[in-house]
């Protein structure tokens, strides 16, 4: 990766075979990785490949009690697909993706730029932009339905003072703008970890750059397009391909504040699975279907990005 | 750079100090509202600052919110011992011993980051649900070490790569094996680094949902605070009081402030770190 973990490799020239190293025996140096081999495989490969083998089982509410779950072949899978509540979840889950990720790439990037100059205090307040980050989102999800409470809640005080609606906007309990409220919690949750992956991204453009694009004339606007962006290709990437991957998974922020609902208007495959499960009535088969779905999605896409990378790394002059 | 713009006005940091406030105001109002008594917060106009507030909130909250506490403060440093017990050797292998089948083992925890936790919360409860393992401590730190661990593995490792080889070296010529030069020289040496690895474990331990209601099902002793906060305002959808729940997630906020003052520095290195890879 092309910033913040400079990989202090060996020197050319002494990076291939044995380096004088140290010679530790085989067993030791596995001995080492053993831990976490055992520890991977156990509880996570495991889980992993029990999950997939339960969405091809009709695994309900009475395999819980009798652990008896026949063969059902690709019948969650098509179930999946036949059922309406689905095709919303999956309509929902890109409009929450999509949106997430713009407005908090957008946001993280303005914030990036403006806190990239030092000046009295910057490093201190940019800090304290990471607290949602690092909160429970429990919590946020929590204090943003308080805030967004129809009838006590900040928001709607705050639209109504300044005449900008006429009635108490029902955020959460209308069909119409739950997503917008659980969006709002989720991007505000977003933009620390853009801000300061984008930042470290900045950083690392060497400043040269623009005194000699200033010095061709070019404007504000020229620079961020053709030195900015260009530069910090690499770090977007990341953060466009990571921010995916936890908007697919994100639960508790949904969950706490809407369960999905009203009218299945929040439903995400994530909380939907969720509900298939433990909803009550254990559809466990269905729920690990939904479930690996969404693996093969933020694989594909990861694997899209990694490709990207690795591409552009071979044709990177100086890099190997 | 500097030179163009680089007068010393205070208008960066004033603008800055605005952004902040924006950006923390949920912050505030949930403390602003944790200090309020009920009637004030029924009231249709916000009250802005807790003047003759209270702290019935807060009572209430530890009363009956202090088992929760007391579990979350168990899952999470349990979880935490476990994952940098794990972690820290592997990472030692990966960066400096070239340990076997270290690449490959590197991508396997990569993809780790990938899958949801409701796959994981789905599979645990059916494999810990006969295994009689439901409604422990002991499930949860499993739990939260499957995706603490990996996250721990790359941050560490990172570290570790730029521990330098010389020092390793040297400490074989004076006849040290593999597991002195780790205890003596490479611990020591990434002490900073297991404080960031061990700090991100404990607060995703110490914030996760999905596991804590899928494992513990059972309203027990190991509910940890994520769920009580929950079943607060789940329980009774309108009857709610509101203070109390804030003063409990203003207390279940903690952790993560204090992460912010202790570690300050470390906070966006190990951001960085554990999400970027090479």
């Amino acid at each position: 990766m092309a910033y913040a973990l400079s990989e202090p490799r060996t020197a050319p020239g002494t990076t291939s075979g044995r380096t004088g190293k140290v010679r530790r025996s085989f067993l030791l140096r596995l001995a080492f990785l053993v831990p976490v081999v055992v520890h991977t495989a156990v509880f996570f490969l495991y889980p992993l490949a029990r999950n997939l083998l339960l969405s091809f089982q009709d695994y309900g509410i009475r395999s819980v009690y009798s652990g008896d779950a026949p063969w059902n072949g690709l019948a969650n899978y098509r179930r999946l697909f036949d059922d309406p509540v689905f095709h919303k979840t999956l309509g929902n889950t890109l409009v929450f993706v999509v949106v997430s990720l713009l407005a908090q790439f957008v946001i993280g990037l303005g914030l990036a730029e403006f806190f990239r100059r030092s000046f009295p205090l910057g490093g201190v307040l940019r800090s304290l932009l990471l607290v949602p980050w690092l909160l429970p989102l429990v919590v946020a999800g929590t204090v943003f339905r308080w805030m967004l409470d129809t009838s006590n809640g900040v928001v709607n005080q705050v639209l109504l003072a300044l005449r900008l609606v006429d009635d108490p906007v029902p955020w959460l309990n209308d069909p119409g703008y739950a997503m917008a409220g659980v969006l709002l919690c989720n991007i505000w949750i977003g933009v620390p970890f853009n801000m300061v992956i984008l930042h470290g991204g900045l950083q690392a453009i060497p400043g040269a750059l623009y005194e000699a694009a200033a010095l061709d004339g070019a404007g504000p606007v020229a620079r961020f397009r053709y030195i900015t962006l260009p530069q910090l290709r690499p770090v977007i990437g990341v953060v466009l391909t990571l921010g995916l991957v936890y908007t697919l998974k994100v639960f508790d922020v949904i969950w706490v504040m809407t369960k999905g609902g009203p009218a299945n208007a929040t439903q995400t495959v994530t909380t939907y699975g969720y509900q298939l499960s433990f909803g009550g009535l254990s559809q466990f088969g269905l729920g690990a279907a939904a479930g690996n779905l969404l693996i093969v999605v933020a694989t594909a896409f990861a694997l899209l990005y990694l490709r990207s990378m690795r591409a552009e790394d071979h044709t990177a002059p100086g890099r190997k | 750079m500097t030179t163009l713009t680089g007068r010393r006005s205070p208008v960066r940091t004033v603008l800055a100090l605005l952004i902040v406030a924006v950006m923390l105001f949920p912050l505030y109002w949930m403390v602003n509202a944790s200090f309020q008594t009920n009637e004030q917060l029924a009231r249709r106009s916000a009250l802005w600052f807790p003047l003759g507030g209270t702290l019935h909130g807060y009572r209430d909250a530890f009363a009956q919110q202090g088992g929760h506490l007391l579990a979350s403060l168990v899952v999470a440093l349990g979880a935490t011992a476990l994952t940098l017990l794990i972690a820290a050797p592997a990472a030692y292998a990966l960066a400096l011993l070239r340990a076997p089948g270290g690449k490959g083992l590197l991508s396997v925890l990569l993809v780790v980051q990938l899958v949801p936790g409701i796959v994981m919360a789905n599979a645990l409860y059916e494999i810990f649900g006969p295994a009689h393992l439901l409604d422990s401590a002991f499930a949860l730190i499993l739990a939260d070490s499957t995706l603490a661990v990996p996250f721990a593995v790359l941050v560490l490792r990172a570290f570790m790569t730029s521990v330098p080889g010389e020092l390793v070296e040297a400490a074989a010529l004076d006849g040290a094996g593999a597991v002195r030069t780790f205890v003596t020289i490479v611990l020591p040496m990434a002490r900073n680094a297991l404080v960031t690895a061990g700090l991100f474990t404990f607060l995703f331990a110490w914030g996760d949902f999905m596991f804590a209601t899928t494992l513990t099902p059972d309203s027990g002793t190991w509910q940890p605070i994520t769920v009580g906060l929950y079943d607060y305002i789940g329980a009774g959808t309108n009857t709610t009081s509101w203070n109390s729940v804030m003063a409990t997630a203003v207390i279940a906020s903690l952790p993560a402030a204090v992460l912010l003052v202790v570690a300050q520095r470390h906070v966006a290195a190990g951001l960085t770190s554990g999400a970027v890879k090479d």
